[in-house]
């Protein structure tokens, strides 16, 4: 099971050799994990760069240290297997050095989105209830004091030297004094395939926690699977900037580079301008996006061709012709990059694929960079069924679906109405186990023959690529990727002066088809009877006012008022689908109005 | 010059750059306006427009203070706090 002889794999693009890891030969991530950072010793695993300047390279030799220093003082700490261990971090190596250390000690990793609130991710660690945290100072210090004091080990990085920490220690100063941590090796512990490797919470909001609990076998064979659609390997370079925390990075910035042996780069800001230098600076090979990304990078495209003359404009629009002739069947990135050398340079000039996925991107944009020779593989996936469940594997590049199944992943549409179009359903080895502590959940997630619920409906093409038209669930999906559950926005709305309130997505109150970009939220509300024009002018005034001040991806774009009270369970809870139900027979649709120039969703 | 012209002057200059690199009249923004609704742009937008300020100004904000960040004045705030 340790042996460490690489499968050897070559590209037909560019014939490089890739020796990543045979995924198959292992039962758990740190296994793998373990073996990559001997076998890969000498390369550069992470390089790190504030705006323009990188400020720290570490070798696979380096990142050993750290994991085994780490995983030594969890080890002290009484951590083993199945133990939970929370990480609350920005994009940086620190994020898979803490992982990975969890792993070794046979630990269960718990990532927790970086962007909630405070409030928020004390809600997730109460529910995780892991017995360690690790973080940052930046996002440990708004924590009210205490409000972590379940947490018996908590280990902070960056922090200043005066900074109060309670009962939390620096990651900084771990075996510093000469003692055994510095020397002694932790010991490693193994896991078996069907034990839980991550705790990924898919929702995280308010509202009901949703903990997937996703086995090691999910990993390895996502693992495989991908590896065998898109190598990263030794010379590849990862740009990272999706939170680590989120299922795609996770597997394509930290697990799959890392098995490889590729690079990952780290930058701790999201301007464009300067991910652009850096995809220079640094030569990027591969990176994940979502849509309003891929939409700057768009922006600073035409800006580039605007200060073209006209006859190298022209130029370079007969060019990207020629380039999609010849890159018809599948990419060629030295073909490309020949035709098109000034918009290459501009992101680098080594790009070779940009995934975008967890939300869904513009076919006529992705179009465009695949005319640019700058392939978007697009992809469809859910926390529920580890990363990626469909991807386009670009022979050829086709920018209208979310790609075929990869192997591993068993999709079906469910009960098909005259279109072809039913509830996409997957099985196979990535599939959760199920929810953290929520048997209720978990049922209703699976089918009666155990394949997972995904909410979102599609059919798919004679080619078997997946197109995804609308959802049976109450949920969207905003172009920043993420997912917003519009019960868990109701919250917000409490105060306002009316009798009852519900938030819906559009496109499930009304069953919309079509493409699941710019999804909106409706408020419905039902105010007193017999309420008055004045009053109904000041419910309406109160619900703009409250949406103003909301963040921009939980602020709703509609109103609809109800007069009758609507349908709950005997606990009280609204019937969300009898709801909608009712709505819809009484042609309620007309009668929505919208509120003022609501921004659409973004992030 | 006291504090609170200084901020108004600031907020008023923001609200003109802002202007100008999307195409609205200047007139038409408050300072207490929210950025993205009323410019009509996404975050990616207004991380553009941002670093454009701070090349103004010559300040470097870091993208975590921005966090919650919506309006103008929220904006020249950050900018205020930098230049001392």
């Amino acid at each position: 099971m340790l042996t460490t002889e690489p499968t050897t794999m070559s590209s037909p693009r560019d014939a490089r050799v890739y020796a990543m890891l045979d995924a198959t030969r292992y039962t758990s991530v740190g296994a793998m994990l373990r073996d990559a950072l001997v076998q890969f010793k000498t390369h550069t695993a992470f390089t790190e760069l504030d705006r323009k300047r990188v400020t720290q390279r570490l070798s696979y030799l380096d990142v050993k240290r750290a994991v085994e220093q780490l995983a030594r003082r969890l080890e002290d700490a009484g951590i083993g297997a199945g133990d939970r261990v929370a990480i609350v971090m920005t994009n940086q190596a620190r994020w898979p050095i803490a992982a990975t250390a969890a792993f070794f000690r046979g630990a269960v990793v718990v990532p927790i989105d970086y962007k909630l609130t405070p409030a928020d991710r004390e809600a997730l660690l109460a529910h995780a209830k892991p017995r360690v945290l690790i973080t940052e100072y930046p996002l440990f210090a708004p924590h009210a004091s205490g409000a972590l004091a379940a947490i018996p080990l908590i280990l902070v990085s960056e922090a200043p030297v005066d900074a109060r920490l309670a009962h939390a220690e620096r990651w900084d100063t771990l075996g510093t004094d000469d003692d055994a941590l510095a020397t002694a090796a932790p010991t490693f512990v193994p896991r078996a395939l069907e034990d839980v490797a991550t705790i990924v919470y898919s929702s995280g909001t308010g509202g009901q926690p949703k903990g997937c609990l996703l086995p090691h076998r999910a990993y390895l064979a996502q693992y495989t699977a991908l590896t065998s659609l898109f190598p990263l390997g030794v010379g590849d370079r990862y740009f990272s900037i999706l939170p680590t925390n989120h299922a795609i990075d996770f597997m394509c910035g930290f697990l799959g580079p890392l098995c490889g042996g590729a690079m990952v780069v780290h930058q701790r800001t999201l301007r464009p301008e300067f991910l652009l230098s850096t995809m220079k600076s640094e030569r990027v090979t591969h990176m994940s996006v979502v849509p309003l990304l891929l939409a700057a990078f768009e922006r600073a495209i035409r800006e580039k061709m605007e200060v073209l003359p006209s006859w190298q404009r022209a130029a370079i629009e007969t060019l990207m012709l020629v380039n999609e002739r010849l890159t018809e069947r599948r990419p060629n990135r030295l073909v490309s990059r020949t035709l098109l050398r000034p918009i290459h340079e501009a992101f680098g000039g080594e790009l070779r694929v940009l995934f975008c996925g967890g939300a869904f991107v513009e076919q006529e944009r992705a179009e465009l960079f695949n005319r640019l020779g700058l392939p978007v593989a697009i992809g469809y996936g859910l926390s529920e069924a580890s990363t990626v469940a469909t991807v386009n594997d670009l022979r050829p590049f086709r920018g209208d679906s979310v790609g075929r199944a990869v192997s591993g992943v068993q999709l079906r549409i469910d009960a098909p109405d005259a279109s072809g179009v039913g509830e996409v359903q997957l099985a196979g080895p990535t599939l959760m186990l199920g929810y953290l502590d929520d048997a209720e959940l978990t049922r209703a997630a699976f089918t009666d023959d155990g394949w997972l619920r995904t909410g979102d409906l599609g059919h798919l093409d004679a080619s078997h690529h997946l197109h995804l038209v609308g959802r049976s669930k109450n949920m969207i999906v905003t172009r920043g990727g993420k997912n917003v559950y519009p019960e868990d926005l109701e919250g917000a709305f409490s105060a306002l002066p009316c009798e009852e309130l519900a938030v819906f997505a559009e496109g499930y109150l009304w069953q919309t088809r079509g493409e699941l970009i710019g999804e909106r939220l409706i408020v419905v509300a039902r105010l007193k009877s017999g309420a008055t024009d004045a009053e109904r002018a000041r419910f309406v005034d109160a619900l703009q006012l409250c949406n103003q001040r909301l963040a921009d991806y939980k602020r709703v774009h509609a109103l609809l008022l109800s007069e009758t009270a609507f349908p709950r369970t005997a606990s009280m809870k609204i019937k969300r689908a009898e709801l909608a139900n009712e709505l819809r027979l009484a042609d309620a649709q007309s009668d929505v109005r919208v509120l003022g120039t609501s921004s659409e969703s973004l992030r | 010059m006291t504090t609170t012209t200084q901020t108004a002057e600031l907020e008023t200059r923001l609200v003109a750059l802002a202007a100008h690199r999307f195409g609205k009249p200047a007139s038409s923004l408050q300072p207490s306006d929210d950025v993205f609704e009323k410019l009509g742009i996404d975050s990616m937008q207004a991380m553009e427009l941002l670093t454009e300020i701070e090349t103004t100004f010559g300040v470097e904000i870091p993208d975590y203070e921005l966090q919650g960040v919506t309006t103008f004045s929220g904006i020249a705030a950050l900018v205020r706090r930098r230049l001392g």
